[in-house]
């Protein structure tokens, strides 16, 4: 980054960076286009003269229904089309925008098309897991938005490898350091050392709360213990370093789990959702 | 022993893989083994004892290793606390991290190779920083878990139903398993029955509902109109219905008039819905315009747009024709009766004070009132029709003589009986003079004569007869078949035989609200209400001022049925 700002050349006019987020995309073009869509649908529900009530099989439900699933359809076509970056009117932050405001437009019409008839079927199933996959998906777009400074503001310019180097380094000077311990003290050096920040389970990657962190227990035994030990002092100190790291490990990937973990919900409903359209267009011209 | 007794062998990697090995030579038969620097064998590994086993040559060939403290150690996998190794055999010993492998040198020397190996964990060199930093190692694959669910969701909700459906055909008896998660909604009271058996009426795959099957249970459903004038009679519908039959024929729907256009399913536990007024109105809202030579006039609402109503009513007296006639006309009705609902009706008039001085024996008020001569059928929806002996005897006596206590009487309906009882009776003047023998004083003491020609049968029929006389005071004298008679009376029970009408409903209204009887002064006058009176109260289905918003389905029935209006009974409906 410094290097690329020392060579840009210094011009009159203002380098035009497209530091725009995929949410401002185009001053909110696909916004606009979501909410239109949604006022034409309200607009269409309520015009429509559908008897005895409103349903998905009505002439407007059809209609409703068959935008929804082709909306569905192309907005799970991301996972394709993000594996491609390119720039310009066809961009992936234009295909994000979109995604994401034609996602949450999909709320409106897809209720529509339900004529707001549920139960135990099918069909409602559908529904609940498209209303499953957008929630997700907005909790993904707000950690996305509110996140990652949070997440750059950890770090302190750090890399992960940085982070993992500089505990290894503390790791090195602990086993070297614990060799004259006794053996009760050196278990603890051990279990601490042994503790791996990366197989705790989900829950303490998005709560940042690690209840039983042997390094801690280690600060915490040998404290009482040694008393006056210097070898035991120098652990103890190596062994609080360590914690300070640890810490920032832990806030680092407790941020990279809440950007990540929406995907672990937003993806395979996704696919459970395509699956139960499918269940739900067959079974309606099944038993037509 | 002499010479060399051990030969330590350390074997440790650089950073690019590449192996240095230093051999160092012991002698001496016992070697320790630990993590303290002073071991002959240091391991430099928290998880080796300080002091952690003894090494020691127990012969030219073998070697003992016993466990100094509580921790025991690796052998060929297993974990022991003592062991006799052959050097010539081999052994693998682990202690901690190390591996130490035993052998014997070509010198004789045992030969410890000792060799670090790769650390778990953090330190371990194949830390895949990728993969611990994401979730990817707490949560199953993303891949994985979507073809699950895929799965959880495919199989009980779309290939369990099928199967069911597919395979049961064999024995159509058996119930398609799973399809309860394919209802979108419950059946109608009429068809909870069928709640658990779609195949009922979803017989076939892909194939709609078809008007067969629901013919299979309503047998007793009539068509409309035969199937051509219906075809012709139908209007283009507006875009979004056409739509919907464009999808619905792709996919094999029964085209427009099938059962389940009107009537809808799914709909909810309840009474089925009544059909809307629309599916009338697809037709009926400018029937004339398609059907040119349809005697109905158009009907696509009841408060804009309906018809005035036409009466069926008795214009010619004497062969009893009925016709029907619109309201508009102001038809007049000719049922071969003269009566004024004025006189009856009208408190100071004759009528009423006569029969007020009938009130307890016939239960009269103070004078007449419709329900007195007007009496609700069984069920309410209509009135009997008026008769004579009931209705009004009590003052149009046919008593035509006197025997004692006993009142000769005319028998109403029957013209030759009462020519037969008149040509027979035996009239004597004192039946109106009060006299029973000539010199006889009449009642009160006068004395008098009847001095009147006596008169025979013949005459008191002709009398009878006559426009003043006994009968002709509410029938018209007509000569039948050359012999003297009456105008045959024919009363309508039920004037609007293409709708339907109930007085029940409307008890709380008076009669006079939409029969004008008090200012009825002929039989002729027709006293029904037109459409004008009906809408006071009953608008079309959508009126939001209406008291009765009503639809078609109100008056008037799409199936013909018993009592019911319609039938197709000719093209011209």
């Amino acid at each position: 980054m410094v290097r690329a700002s020392a060579a840009a050349p210094t011009t009159a006019r203002p380098v035009a960076t497209s530091h725009e987020g995929f949410l401002r995309h185009a001053r909110f073009r696909w916004l606009k286009i979501a909410v239109v869509s949604c006022f034409v649908a309200l607009a269409g529900y309520i015009a429509a003269d559908v008897r005895p009530r409103a349903n998905g099989g009505s002439w407007y439900g059809y209609l409703l229904g068959t935008t929804a699933a082709l909306l569905i359809v192309w907005l799970a076509l991301i996972g394709i089309r993000k594996r491609a970056m390119t720039r310009g009117r066809w961009s992936l932050k234009a295909w994000t925008s979109a995604h994401v405001y034609l996602g949450l437009a999909l709320i409106v019409i897809a209720t529509l098309h339900t004529g707001f008839q549920f139960g135990w079927n099918v069909h409602s199933l559908a529904y609940g897991l498209m209303m499953l996959v957008i929630l997700s998906g907005i909790f993904g777009t707000v950690v996305y938005a509110t996140l990652p400074a949070a997440l750059s503001q950890n770090r302190e310019e750090m890399t992960q490898g940085q982070m993992i180097d500089s505990i290894r380094a503390i790791d090195r000077q602990l086993h070297d350091a614990a060799q004259p311990l006794a053996r009760t003290d050196s278990d603890l050096v051990i279990a601490a050392l042994a503790q791996s920040e990366f197989e705790q389970g989900l829950w303490r990657r998005l709560s940042g709360r690690y209840p039983d962190c042997a390094t801690r227990q280690a600060i915490d035994g040998l404290g009482l213990a040694d008393a006056g030990d210097a070898a035991a002092g120098r652990v103890e100190k190596l062994l609080i370093r360590r914690r300070v790291q640890l810490e920032r490990l832990r806030r680092h990937l407790r941020l990279k789990a809440l950007l990540e973990v929406w995907l672990h919900v937003h993806v395979p409903a996704t696919v459970a959702l395509l699956a139960a359209l499918t269940a739900h267009i067959v079974s309606v011209f099944y038993y037509w | 022993m002499r010479g060399v007794t051990f030969r330590l062998r350390q074997i440790e990697l650089t950073a690019d893989g590449r192996e240095i090995v230093r051999d160092r030579d012991v002698a001496g038969n016992e070697l320790a083994v630990g993590r303290a620097a002073d071991n002959a064998i240091h391991l430099p590994d928290l998880g080796v004892e300080p002091r952690h086993a003894a090494i020691a040559r127990l012969d030219a060939n073998s070697i003992a290793v016993s466990a100094l403290g509580t921790l025991g150690f690796g052998l060929d996998g297993r974990v022991v606390r003592s062991a006799t190794v052959d050097c010539r055999a081999g052994a693998e010993l682990r202690f901690g991290s190390f591996r130490i492998t035993v052998s014997q040198d070509s010198d004789g020397a045992a030969l410890l190779a000792i060799r670090r190996i790769a650390e778990k964990g953090i330190l371990a060199a194949d830390f895949d920083e990728k993969r611990s930093f994401s979730l990817a190692g707490v949560l199953p694959g993303k891949r994985k878990v979507a073809w699950l669910a895929a799965l959880l969701v495919m199989a009980p909700f779309l290939a369990l139903p099928i199967a069911s459906h597919q395979l049961r055909e064999a024995h159509a008896k058996a119930a398609v398993i799973g399809d309860a998660s394919w209802r979108p909604g419950k059946l109608s009271l009429a068809h909870h029955g069928l709640e658990d058996r779609c195949e009922a009426c979803h017989v076939k795959a892909f194939v709609s509902v078809r008007n067969e099957t629901c013919a299979g249970c309503h047998k007793q459903a009539h068509d409309h109109a035969p199937a051509a004038r219906i075809a012709g009679a139908r209007a283009n519908p507006p875009l979004g219905e056409s739509f919907l039959q464009f999808v619905a024929l792709g996919f094999g729907k029964p085209g427009p008039g099938g059962c389940v256009d009107c009537h809808t399913e799914h709909e909810g536990a309840g009474r089925m819905a009544v059909p809307q007024q629309q599916f009338c109105a697809d037709c009926h809202g400018s029937l004339g315009e398609r059907l040119r030579d349809t005697k109905l006039g158009n009907a696509g609402d009841f408060g804009k747009l309906h018809p005035q109503f036409a009466a069926r009513i008795v214009t010619d007296a004497a062969t009893r024709r009925l016709s029907r006639v619109s309201l508009d006309a102001r038809p007049r009705e000719n049922n071969g009766l003269a009566f004024s609902h004025k006189l009856h009706l009208d408190p100071m008039g004759g009528p009423a004070r006569m029969a007020a001085s009938m009130a307890s024996e016939r239960g009269y008020g103070k004078g007449l009132a419709c329900k007195d001569c007007h009496r609700p059928g069984e069920d309410g929806i209509r009135f009997k029709p008026v008769a004579m002996e009931r209705d009004c005897e009590g003052c149009h006596s046919l008593a035509y003589d006197k025997v004692g206590a006993t009142f000769r009487t005319l028998k109403h309906g029957d013209v030759d009986q009462m020519i037969a009882d008149l040509r027979a009776a035996d009239f004597s003047p004192t039946l109106v003079s009060g006299r029973r023998r000539p010199g006889d004083y009449a009642a009160g003491g006068s004395y008098y004569a009847n001095f009147t020609a006596p008169f025979s049968g013949e005459g008191l029929i002709r009398r009878a007869l006559s426009r003043d006389g006994v009968c002709g005071e509410c029938h018209t004298p007509a000569v039948q078949g050359g012999k003297p008679g009456v105008m045959p009376v024919t009363l309508v029970s039920r004037y609007m035989a293409h709708g339907w009408f109930n007085h029940k409903p409307h008890a709380q209204e008076k009669c006079s609200t939409c029969h004008a009887a008090e200012k009825s002064g002929s039989a002729t006058d027709l006293l029904l209400p037109g459409i004008a009176t009906c809408r006071t109260c009953h608008l079309g289905e959508g009126s939001r001022k209406a008291e009765v918003p009503s639809s078609c389905a109100m008056c008037h029935t799409y199936h013909p049925v018993a009592g019911a209006p319609r039938k197709p009974r000719s093209k011209n409906w």
